[in-house]
């Protein structure tokens, strides 16, 4: 394959911009030659059954962007959840920009993963927790050769970080194909509380392949909240994998909204390690055209008294195709599991199609585990009311969609994402929804 | 008083051998070990049959050749040898014969000890039976009955020689041998197996019933099922399995084809009771099935299966429902216990309009075993308002074994309703207690709340087969719960 070449004999060049006399690079190496060995993901392997990565592959993409691309403020203010205060990690092609950021080291680190890397006083962290649960599998290996930049954010214990971090990575790409591989570390330690909105922003019509890598490490009673907002122009394609490790009695959710985007593929992974943990995994996912949004979670419940909840709702128009792919392991010992997972799907166009494998392994004899999964259309009789009530069909379906998706927003806590959600929500249905939330 | 613990039971159960675990010594034809081209030109020259035959199973052989074994099951097993296993066996004295009085004694005492006597199964349940005893039909009951209605009930074997326009026309037409390395190698090498045709408008006034089992130590049986229901026709099939105990695996590798034609019904039921290994998971049976319907315009196919033998179950009874209207249903129950392994499930492939599938599945684990429930439902674009329903249901007893459920959907048809559920319990210990406290033992209620957990496909099961069924599901549980 051309582009796994490329990366490949890239390699060196990349090694020519870093410390390759650490510990560090021997990760990178490895990586490297798994990689090699594995190649990309085809749909003979059952994990990409339903999505190919073949149209995009062909690309000739820039590995690295190494031009220093400028942009206004004023330009890309809409991508940001602008209303409220907040720290902000901001990327352009690839690299921090300080100008468009907002980093802080009182108290807590929200900072890079670059400066990690380099300074003494977080080695530590990052012997602890780098690299240490991403799975070794094709593209996340693919990132960890090349992992170099990205959010690095640490929590220590006991400190709520009073306001949410944003990370940005936007693509300015104006003459080139790119292929962008963030790196982001998250370690939220005891008692810590944080919330996180994610975003990928292509800024150009050339097309960008973003293969991304978020670990997230949530110790003891610590509190997680993150967002993923996906809403993409059609020539960006993302790969996001989140590894996320939680310790006794902590929560983590994670809140995925898909709205466009070429080929979007979320694999997200959750490994509970102690008892008394609650992991919430929630989406949306509305596209059209010839869009393609792939959720692949797990949820491995490995100590007893754990709890999962999984709700993921899609609406699929044009061309569009979804992909589910749920799967929750209880192991043999973690008894008193409660896990949940519910998937329900909304065809509005005879060329649609969705995809939906929830599954379940099941090692232990006293859970609580229930799947359920639809695949239906609106109610016609609900819509009938509504017509009948002077509301025009158009608004109605919206309605009744927005209805639909509500138990997936309703646990979204930062009521500005909520709102955006919704505003993006009635763009995406062509109406203005007549209410404030 | 003394008391029968728990322990007691477990050591009782440990040291039970399988009941129906014997083996009856018939002086049997068999040829030598292994498999190519030759063997199956003898399998076919051996049935005399017509030169297209042979051809198409020579095409089937060759097919399977190229394939390679199929690993994405949910099951670990040490992979059978293809050239240890012998591929034609026939018990030597072959008889013809039209009264039981005529069958060799050695049978007939063998079908005694399953509890399956003939002269009660045709009093009592009224039941033609074609017996397969190591892939030679060698009694064939109610025929004359059959025949004046114009069904056809009979040995494939025979049907080739008799019938052979109808086996042409249908056979590999919903598997053909290019479908998967198992029914490949079922068409190259089957033995026999029984064919059923149903013509027009005709309902068949009783269950046809089949019981195959495994007789000779070493032949893996390669049975080869098809029923034809002819337009507005109707037929109910059982099929029951028992095989004696073995120690080396034994591979079974069966193909069932059904077609319903426009308006048909075809009711398949099956009791599968292959023997599963003993405690240790040595030995038993390698249950590698392919198992499929075609419903055309308004017809239908139900399939009914109870699981509970077999030391591999590979099998995945599937419904096309290719014409407008028509209606594919699978109820299953699945039990494993001691090293079982259990893959199966169903396909609903909805390609005409209005379409209709049930999927009920109950898994029930013990012991060290592992069930999987492996489904698809896939709805095709032009196949408008079809409608699925699935529910997969896993009962587990203790924290050794597994329940898993890999449910595929493909939906490419925007008025499609589709729901899937699927839940995981466990015996509570206030049901039992409930039970206990009204003077239920605690085997019998774990009888009882299994008999509730899958009443919903044991009432599928025609009369007869349902009490058989039940009784089973007591066998296969015995002292699984500590």
């Amino acid at each position: 394959m051309e582009l796994k070449e490329k990366i490949l004999s890239s390699y060196v060049a990349f090694e020519n911009g870093i410390n390759i006399n650490s510990d560090l690079h021997e990760i990178r190496t490895k990586a490297l030659q798994n990689f090699e060995k594995l190649g990309f993901p085809t749909k003979k392997l059952e994990a990409w059954k339903y999505t190919s990565l073949n149209s995009i592959l062909k690309e000739d993409y820039s590995i690295f962007p190494d031009r220093e691309a400028a942009i206004e403020l004023a330009d890309v203010k809409k991508y940001f959840i602008h209303e409220i205060d907040s720290y902000k990690i901001v990327f352009v092609d690839g690299k921090y920009s300080s100008f468009l950021s907002s980093t802080t080291h009182d108290g807590k680190d929200v900072c890079l993963l670059s400066a990690a890397f380099s300074k003494d006083k977080y080695k530590p962290v990052i012997e602890k927790y780098f690299n240490k649960i991403a799975k070794q599998d094709n593209l996340t290996s693919l990132n960890t050769a090349f992992a170099s930049e990205g959010a690095f954010i640490h929590i220590p214990k006991n400190v709520e970080v009073e306001k949410p971090i944003q990370i940005i990575n936007f693509n300015t790409g104006k003459e080139n194909a790119a292929m962008l591989q963030p790196r982001n570390l998250i370690v939220v330690e005891k008692n810590a509380h944080v919330q996180i909105i994610e975003r990928h922003q292509n800024l150009n019509s050339n097309a960008v392949l973003t293969n991304s890598v978020t670990e997230i490490f949530t110790d003891t009673h610590a509190t997680v909240d993150y967002y993923k907002i996906q809403n993409d122009n059609e020539n960006a394609s993302l790969v996001d994998n989140t590894y996320i490790e939680q310790q006794k009695e902590s929560t983590c959710s994670v809140h995925t909204f898909s709205f466009g985007g070429n080929i979007t593929r979320n694999n997200l992974n959750f490994y509970q390690k102690g008892e008394h943990i609650n992991s919430i995994l929630k989406g949306i996912t509305i596209i059209e055209g010839k869009q393609h949004v792939d959720h692949h979670t797990l949820v491995n419940h490995i100590e007893p008294n754990c709890e999962s909840h999984q709700d993921y709702k899609g609406i699929y128009g044009d061309r569009s195709t979804g992909v589910f792919n749920g799967k929750v392991i209880v192991e043999k010992e973690a008894q008193k599991t409660n896990a949940y997972q519910q998937n329900n799907n909304i065809l509005i166009s005879d060329k649609a199609t969705i995809n939906a494998k929830p599954q379940l392994e099941i090692f232990a004899d006293d859970v609580k585990c229930s799947h359920g999964c639809t695949i239906g259309q609106l109610d016609d009789q609900a819509l009938f009311y509504m017509q009948q009530r002077g509301i025009p069909k158009k608004e109605a379906n919206a309605l009744l969609m927005y209805a639909f998706a509500n138990t997936v927003l309703e646990s979204v806590k930062i009521p500005e994402v909520k709102k955006r959600i919704t505003q993006l929500i009635a763009n995406k249905l062509g109406v203005n929804i007549g209410f404030e939330l | 008083m003394s008391k029968y613990t728990e322990d007691d039971l477990r050591e009782e159960l440990k040291t039970k051998e399988y009941e129906y675990g014997f083996y009856t010594d018939i002086e049997s034809e068999k040829f030598p070990n292994g498999i190519n081209e030759d063997v199956v030109r003898a399998i076919s020259k051996k049935k005399n049959e017509p030169e297209w035959m042979t051809e198409w199973r020579l095409e089937a052989f060759r097919i399977w050749e190229q394939m390679e074994e199929p690993e994405w099951a949910n099951v670990t097993y040490k992979k059978p040898s293809f050239q240890d296993i012998s591929y034609y066996s026939a018990p030597k004295k072959k008889p013809k014969l039209n009264s039981l009085d005529e069958v060799d004694p050695d049978l007939l005492a063998t079908f005694e000890k399953l509890g399956i006597s003939l002269e009660e199964q045709k009093k009592l349940a009224n039941v033609a039976v074609d017996i397969v005893m190591d892939s030679v039909s060698v009694a064939t009951t109610f025929k004359e009955t059959l025949a004046e209605k114009g069904i056809i009930f009979m040995p494939i074997s025979e049907a080739i020689q008799e019938h052979p326009e109808l086996v042409k026309k249908y056979i590999g037409s919903v598997v053909p041998p290019t479908d998967n390395f198992y029914a490949a190698l079922n068409s190259a090498v089957f033995s026999d197996g029984s064919f059923c045709y149903i013509p027009k408008g005709v309902r068949c006034p009783m269950e046809l019933s089949t019981y195959f089992r495994i007789n000779e130590g070493g032949t893996g049986q390669f049975e080869r099922t098809l029923v034809v229901a002819d337009e507005s026709s109707y037929v109910s099939y059982l099929e029951g399995c028992t095989a004696p105990q073995r120690d080396e695996n034994q591979l079974h590798a069966a193909v069932v084809e059904l077609i319903a034609l426009d308006d048909a019904e075809i009711k398949y039921s099956t009791v599968q009771n292959w023997f599963p290994g003993d405690s240790e998971g040595k030995g038993g049976v390698f249950n590698f099935v392919t198992k499929r319907g075609l419903c055309e315009t308004n017809a239908k196919i139900s399939w009914t299966q109870v699981e509970t033998g077999s030391a591999i179950t590979w099998k995945y009874p599937s419904c096309i429902l290719k014409g407008n209207n028509s209606v594919g249903e699978f109820y299953s129950i699945a039990v494993t216990n001691n090293h079982q392994q259990a893959d199966t499930g169903t396909k609903m492939i909805h390609l005409g309009k209005n379409t209709k599938s049930t999927i009920i599945s109950k898994g029930i684990s013990a012991g060290k075993s592992q069930n999987s429930y492996r489904g698809l439902v896939q709805i095709n674009s032009r196949a408008e308002n079809a409608r699925n329903f699935s529910q997969c249901d896993s009962l587990l007893m203790g924290n050794e074994c597994g329940a898993h459920t890999f449910p595929y959907i493909e939906v490419k048809n925007k008025s499609a309703q589709i729901e899937h559920e699927a839940t995981t319990s466990k015996i509570g210990e206030d049901q039992l207690f409930y039970c206990n406290q009204r003077g239920i033992d605690t085997e019998k209620a774990i009888a009882l709340i299994v008999n509730g957990f899958s009443k919903e496909v044991l009432n599928k099961l025609p009369m007869e087969f349902a009490v058989e069924a039940q009784k089973l599901l007591e066998i296969s549980l015995e002292g699984s719960v500590g």
